[in-house]
């Protein structure tokens, strides 16, 4: 008898192991075949990041355009194309943004997003604002008598590694000027920018300045973009590395921290509680509301791998939204719950979120706690995903 | 029990057996030596953000506090009047336009590295003597720091330029290995407002990394005290001394916990005091501008962003988002050669100063920081440090001499946060290994028996403190 229990512990044992073994293999084959979809996917972000930064250089490009008529021939009509031009680009940037915050090309080292997008902005160092009639450098001429890219660039080395002097929000106040209203955006005249019978002073410095952070805008823009072209350096090892939960990692830090602590934290919760009416983004423009939508659909983006480009035309692929729900799908219906929901908290937000801060708070914060869950949402995916945070 | 199963037991027993072979026998692992800021304030993100991490039982109030701190801490400031009056009033005069761009996330500053770097979170204290309590008397015509920046709107002068280079410095361990440290030497530049006071004395103080500080400041004052020797009664050759230093809300003389001198007795004067000073920014704590007489005349029509700049409410969340950052958690603490590190660095008695155990006090009103078991490895007093690191500028108690025991948490990421490695005051160290050379004073013994170490116990205690 004591043979034969020994023989079937024996064989309860080699079973156990067998089976183990077995269940090991079959686990292997899942997350074999999770990581080449994963790798599928990793493409996809890669197709829609570019895409998305085509646009963005394309429609900053024809800002570029607008602006060197206006500065040519300064009409209100030409200052009313800038700036549509202006929002037009700017909701195509919103959505890069959703790339951001994990030292890609975009914002690792010598990324260009201090240049690009820098807030808040020195208004002051810049143009004359309510007060100060010769305030910035438009109306020193003394000290900057000539005004070209070189000076304006130099200037940001000297203040600190972050521009304030370039970008968006530059571009922006030239264009709608200080927003010294409760109820409207800035009322800056194009009359500012005629050299006979103008406004203001130092009208052509003016003209100078907007048409050389207009052009150093599409030129950072297109670098950005070049970095995700096929064959670039950065691309090629973003889509090839082998270590794809590193990858995903990244993808999902970028969409997290723009999700839950850039856009309801910095952006959103942080106006709402410092109770400051003119602590947006887009605050020259009164754009915010948009900012923040098209921050969102970025995020959304990402994670159904599906982009619609300015010309309609989809950028699309096996998506993160897709694996996330054969692997599990609770998880993956909650994100995409989550993303009704944000998008229902954001469109309760009055549409002009200075006065929404001050006035209507309490819709803000409901998106923010939208965001937030989202962004946990998200974090979840990424643990089905087996994205290494 | 059946044969299977013994095999496998013990096989088991062969592999723990192996795991915990391969640790020092004299030093016993300590498992809660891993959480360096105690249960709540103890992060395992070893990320480039380890150094920002909230800590952990806050309330959500305080939560909300730390979000908006923390964008008030890395947010750029600008010249006033600007469209966002919460974030204006930068200047006239500054060393940088945000928290950040000094403590770069979280983090410390890197020192110019050549004569042409900027100085980007170094800074330069300048006076001309101590008044009858002990606070340095600003030189006359720099104030109390030299602000090599100024808004250019209206445009206003910098006060001018530090030209940093190094000399290097030979010297050979005692089994021969050369090593080479290096000694900063400063050329003051561009001055725009006049000469120096014949009599100006200046330190050079690199920005540290500030995770934990809310914890240190909970240590009780009497627990400091204690540890305080000052005239090494004990005749170990460790003195250690308290700073004793203005607390301008208190009005009042108490302990100095920050600050390379210990010359700062709480986080809330240190960020108002670094507001003011490095960023031009005014709070009820400092409502007047860092500005000398003449500056004050000179600069008398410019804007400022307020009465004050920061209010006691913004100032708040910023404080409280510093004193709830979390410390890194200790990685390879079970590591054989890390252990063997942490035993070297106990027998050369550099525990003595980087003292490491704490528990925190009970009254902190961010309740999670209170009776936190923590490990900073600081006893927080003044050290004397002998002449090749002396500033020569005395600060309240401390003299040219003395500097305050840095806490030694969270140093081995700094490579991860802030990408350089370099440590002291004036961030001439390169490395560890650099910082534990430059140790004289009453750090000398220990430093002379560092050297006399083997080539792989220096390494071991490098590991130890990088571990931290």
């Amino acid at each position: 008898m004591k043979k034969l229990i020994i023989n079937i512990s024996k064989s309860v044992f080699l079973l156990t192991f067998a089976v183990s073994f077995l269940t090991n293999c079959k686990k292997k084959e899942v997350e074999l075949s999770l990581e080449q979809q994963n790798k599928e996917a990793i493409t996809t972000y890669a197709n829609i990041v570019l895409a998305t930064y085509e646009d963005s250089y394309t429609s900053a490009q024809t800002m570029q355009q607008k602006v060197d008529a206006f500065v040519a021939a300064p009409t209100a009509q030409g200052l009313t194309d800038c700036k549509n031009a202006w929002l037009a680009a700017r909701n195509i940037y919103g959505q890069t943004e959703a790339f951001r915050f994990y030292g890609g090309p975009i914002d690792g080292d010598n990324g260009l997003e201090g240049y690009i997008n820098a807030w808040p902005m020195d208004e002051n160092a810049i143009d004359y604002v309510d007060g100060n009639a010769t305030a910035g450098l438009i109306n020193d001429a003394v000290t900057y008598p000539n005004i070209t890219k070189n000076v304006i660039l130099d200037l940001n080395e000297v203040a600190s590694e972050t521009s304030i002097f370039t970008g968006w929000h530059a571009i922006e106040f030239l264009l709608w000027g200080q927003d010294l209203s409760t109820t409207s955006a800035g009322t800056r005249p194009h009359t500012d920018f005629l050299t006979t019978g103008g406004t203001a002073q130092n009208q052509a410095r003016r003209k100078i300045y907007l048409k050389v952070v207009t052009d150093l805008l599409v030129e950072h823009l297109q670098i950005v973009q070049n970095a995700w072209k096929t064959g670039s350096s950065y691309r090629e090892a973003f889509v090839n590395d082998t270590d794809v939960p590193a990858i995903m990692g990244k993808i999902f830090t970028g969409i997290g921290s723009l999700c839950k602590g850039e856009l309801a934290g910095e952006r959103m919760f942080v106006a709402v509680d410092l109770q400051d009416q003119e602590n947006e983004h887009s605050c020259f423009s009164d754009n915010t509301i948009n900012d923040i939508k098209m921050n969102f659909l970025g995020i959304k983006n990402v994670y159904l791998g599906t982009y619609t480009r300015s010309n309609g035309a989809k950028v699309t692929g096996k998506s993160f939204a897709e694996i996330t729900q054969s692997f599990d799908k609770t998880k993956a219906d909650a994100v995409i719950t989550a993303f009704a929901d944000v998008d229902a908290k954001i469109n309760l937000i009055p549409l002009v979120f200075d006065q929404a801060i001050i006035n209507n708070s309490a819709k803000i914060l409901d998106a923010v706690t939208a965001l937030r869950t989202c962004s946990d949402k998200l974090a979840d995916a990424s643990i089905v995903l087996k994205a290494k945070l | 029990m059946n044969k299977n199963l013994l095999y496998v037991l013990a096989l088991v027993f062969i592999l723990e057996a192996c795991k915990t072979s391969s640790n020092d026998p004299n030093m016993p692992i300590d498992a809660t030596e891993e959480l360096s800021g105690g249960e709540n304030f103890t992060t395992f993100d070893f990320s480039e953000n380890t150094f920002g991490r909230e800590g952990k039982n806050i309330t959500s109030t305080e939560s909300n506090q730390f979000v908006s701190g923390n964008s008030l801490f890395r947010a750029n400031w600008v010249s006033a009047p600007s469209s966002v009056q919460s974030l204006d009033g930068l200047g006239p005069i500054f060393n940088g336009i945000s928290c950040g761009s000094c403590h770069f996330k979280d983090g410390r500053a890197k020192p110019p590295q050549n004569s042409s770097e900027p100085l980007n979170g170094l800074l330069f204290r300048m006076s001309v003597g101590l008044d009858n309590i002990g606070n340095a008397i600003p030189e006359p015509n720099y104030g109390s720091q030299l602000q090599d920046k100024a808004i250019i709107n209206p445009r206003v002068l910098r006060e001018g330029g530090v030209s940093v280079r190094y000399e290097d410095i030979n010297g050979n361990y005692a089994d021969g290995m050369p090593y080479t440290i290096r000694k900063p030497i400063y050329d003051f530049v561009g001055l725009n407002y006049g000469a120096f006071n014949a009599n100006m004395m200046y330190s050079p103080r690199i920005a540290q990394q500030i995770p934990g500080l809310g914890l240190l400041e909970n240590i009780p004052e009497s627990v400091i005290f204690a540890l305080s020797d000052e005239n090494d009664s004990n005749n170990d050759g460790i003195s250690g001394k308290a700073n004793m230093v203005w607390d301008v809300a208190k009005q009042a003389l108490s302990l100095g916990r920050f600050g390379w001198k210990a010359n700062v007795p709480t986080l809330k004067q240190q960020t108002a005091g670094a507001f003011n000073g490095d960023i031009g920014i005014t709070t009820s704590l400092f409502p007047q501008h860092d500005l000398t007489t003449n500056q004050q005349n000179m600069y008398a029509n410019i804007p400022n962003g307020g009465n004050p700049e920061v209010d006691d409410n913004a100032l708040e969340k910023i404080v409280n988002y510093v004193k709830m950052l979390s410390v890194p958690a200790r990685r390879d603490f079970k590591d054989a050669e890390v252990l063997q590190g942490k035993t070297l660095f106990n027998k050369l008695n550099c525990g003595s100063c980087h003292y490491e155990k704490f528990e925190t006090g009970a009254n902190s009103p961010i309740v999670a920081l209170n009776n936190q078991k923590i490990r900073p490895y600081t006893d927080l007093l003044l050290h004397d440090m002998g002449a090749g690191l002396a500033d020569n500028r005395p600060d309240y108690k401390a003299t040219g001499t003395e500097w305050r025991t840095p806490p030694l948490w969270g140093i081995g990421l700094l490579q991860t946060v802030n990408n350089h490695t370099f440590l002291l005051h004036d961030g001439r160290a390169r490395n560890v290994e650099e910082a534990i050379l430059w140790h004289a004073g009453e750090a000398e013994k220990s430093k002379n028996d560092f050297k006399k170490l083997s080539s792989q116990e220096r390494k071991n205690l490098i590991k130890f403190v990088n571990s931290l």
